[in-house]
């Protein structure tokens, strides 16, 4: 690590540089510019299709990008530089990021063939090869900060939606990552069990947790983000604190959008 | 004159046990060469799948191949053909090992399209949640699709091995002596193939029947699984065997029900 290197990790968690994706002829993000800070709740907001679930996972190399750059804490994410051109990096390396950066998706995607515990101690035993009693022991612990200490040995199949987003959460959060990256993690669940996740992820925040958060709530936003994003049609549009984004918008997108939804 | 004593007597007197043996034969034979297949299949779907053309395309045309031309003629080729291809009279692979290599090489082509359809069973997601806890495709593979894949692809994996049993029949031809071998060797020796037919056939049975037996336990075993595209209507195997019954309630086959 060089020195720049070393500054920007003491402050700097995620760097986006002009991030380009697109499928096929549709450009999902056309130069995306974001900075997150360590400790920082970033909450990126916006209409459906607008290309910040795509933005979310191009963070951890779940999507391959076209252009620009991304880097966690000073390290590029996903490619390396081979006679001066960006190649992808050996899946070894990608895989090495992604342990350290937690995912949390709309879907849940627990492992369906695990009981909760096992989906939570699958991968710090087979990726990190920790020892399996220290990490049932500190899986139990994750279960118990969900709520869920008492669902350890159920499938995910008999749980309900929230519970099964809170496993997910506790899955994510085994691997002690120094990110967590939040999809819409609430987008699939009934009403009443928004609040349960809601909570979790809050509670999170509260103890200095970088996340980027993809999210519908604008509450959950206003309430715990350190910084808003506003991103429409593969840009992002404005961005800035809360208030500023809530309470004096300064685009028009901006205020259509925070309109249609209150 | 059909002769009911001497079935009775290559059932259950006979202090030679040709039957026996031959039952053995057939079971072995097809035990390894499906063994066998699952393995070779498995690397052909995953190559089949791989997004590589130098290793989808030759996975291509060896399922093409292999699928597409009779076993008896694939047999065959390995029995007479090739001393000739490779122009050596002397060299003779023994029965036994003939059949083995044509049928491990006929069933992987099988195999592979019913794994690759198992896998692209499993919800692209736990894949993603794999790779997003730090696994590498390999280690995903392993430890997350490929035992969920298993749910759908144990069911017609058992009809594989069914139908394995029935076709090593085929190595009766290249002069094996499996049950059907046994049954027409000792036949005509005595004038009483059909006698023996009978026999074999009943043989055919218990390990059919057995194997039935075998597979519903393991289906039974594995856990529902909720991320599967394909809904599962599982029968017990007296349903199955039998062609009777419903869908045991409660079993891990009512997913449509529960979901």
């Amino acid at each position: 690590m060089n020195v720049e290197q070393q500054q920007n990790g003491s402050k700097e968690m995620v760097r986006a540089e002009k991030v380009v994706k697109r499928f096929g002829n549709l450009t999902v993000l056309n130069g995306v510019d974001l900075t997150v800070n360590r400790g920082h709740v970033v909450v990126v907001i916006g209409p459906s299709g607008s290309g910040k679930t795509t933005l979310l996972r191009c963070i951890n190399h779940l999507e391959k990008i076209d252009g620009g750059r991304i880097y966690i804490e000073g390290e590029l994410v996903g490619y390396r530089e081979k006679n001066g051109k960006l190649v992808e990096d050996r899946e070894a390396n990608i895989a090495r990021i992604r342990s350290q950066v937690g995912f949390v998706f709309q879907r849940f995607n627990l492992f369906s063939h695990m009981t909760a515990l096992e989906n939570v101690i699958e991968a710090p035993i087979h990726v990190l090869h920790q020892p399996r009693e220290e990490v049932t022991e500190r899986a139990l612990a994750l279960l118990a900060k969900v709520g869920l200490e008492e669902k350890a040995d159920v499938y995910p199949h008999k749980l309900s939606g929230g519970q099964q987003q809170r496993i997910a959460i506790a899955r994510a959060l085994a691997m002690n990552p120094k990110l967590m990256l939040f999809d819409e993690a609430t987008s699939a669940l009934d009403p009443e069990l928004v609040g349960e996740v809601l909570k979790v992820m809050k509670q999170l925040a509260l103890e200095g947790m970088t996340m980027v958060v993809v999210t519908h709530e604008m509450g959950f936003a206003r309430d715990v983000a350190s910084h808003v994003v506003f991103m429409d049609k593969a840009v992002i549009v404005e961005e800035g604190t809360p208030e500023q984004i809530f309470d004096t918008p300064q685009h028009e997108r901006t205020r259509n959008f925070l309109g249609m939804i209150s | 004159m059909f002769q009911w004593s001497t079935v009775w007597y290559y059932l259950f007197n006979d202090p030679n046990h040709y039957f026996l043996l031959a039952a053995w034969t057939t079971l072995w034979i097809s035990v390894v060469a499906q063994s066998t297949g699952v393995i070779l299949g498995l690397f052909l779907a995953l190559m089949r799948m791989s997004r590589f053309p130098y290793l989808s395309m030759p996975a291509r045309a060896y399922v093409w191949f292999f699928r597409g031309s009779p076993l008896l003629v694939q047999v065959l080729l390995l029995w007479d053909g090739l001393p000739r291809i490779i122009q050596n009279p002397d060299f003779l692979l023994p029965s036994w090992a003939c059949v083995l290599v044509a049928f491990s090489l006929n069933e992987g082509a099988y195999m592979s399209e019913i794994v690759r359809a198992g896998i692209t069973s499993v919800d692209v997601g736990q894949l993603e949640a794999a790779k997003s806890l730090g696994m590498r495709y390999s280690l995903a593979m392993r430890r997350v699709v490929l035992p969920q894949a298993a749910r759908v692809i144990i069911p017609p994996l058992g009809n594989e091995f069914n139908n394995m049993l029935k076709t090593t029949s085929i190595a009766s031809v290249i002069g094996l002596l499996e049950l059907t071998g046994t049954a027409e060797v000792y036949g005509s020796q005595n004038f009483v193939i059909f006698e023996l037919l009978i026999v074999a056939t009943v043989w055919y049975l218990l390990l059919t029947t057995g194997w039935g037996y075998i597979q519903s336990r393991l289906e039974n075993r594995l856990d529902p699984n909720r991320t599967l595209k394909t809904d599962l209507v599982q029968k017990g195997w007296a349903a199955r065997m039998l062609g009777f019954g419903s869908p045991r309630a409660g079993d891990a086959g009512t997913l449509a029900g529960r979901r």
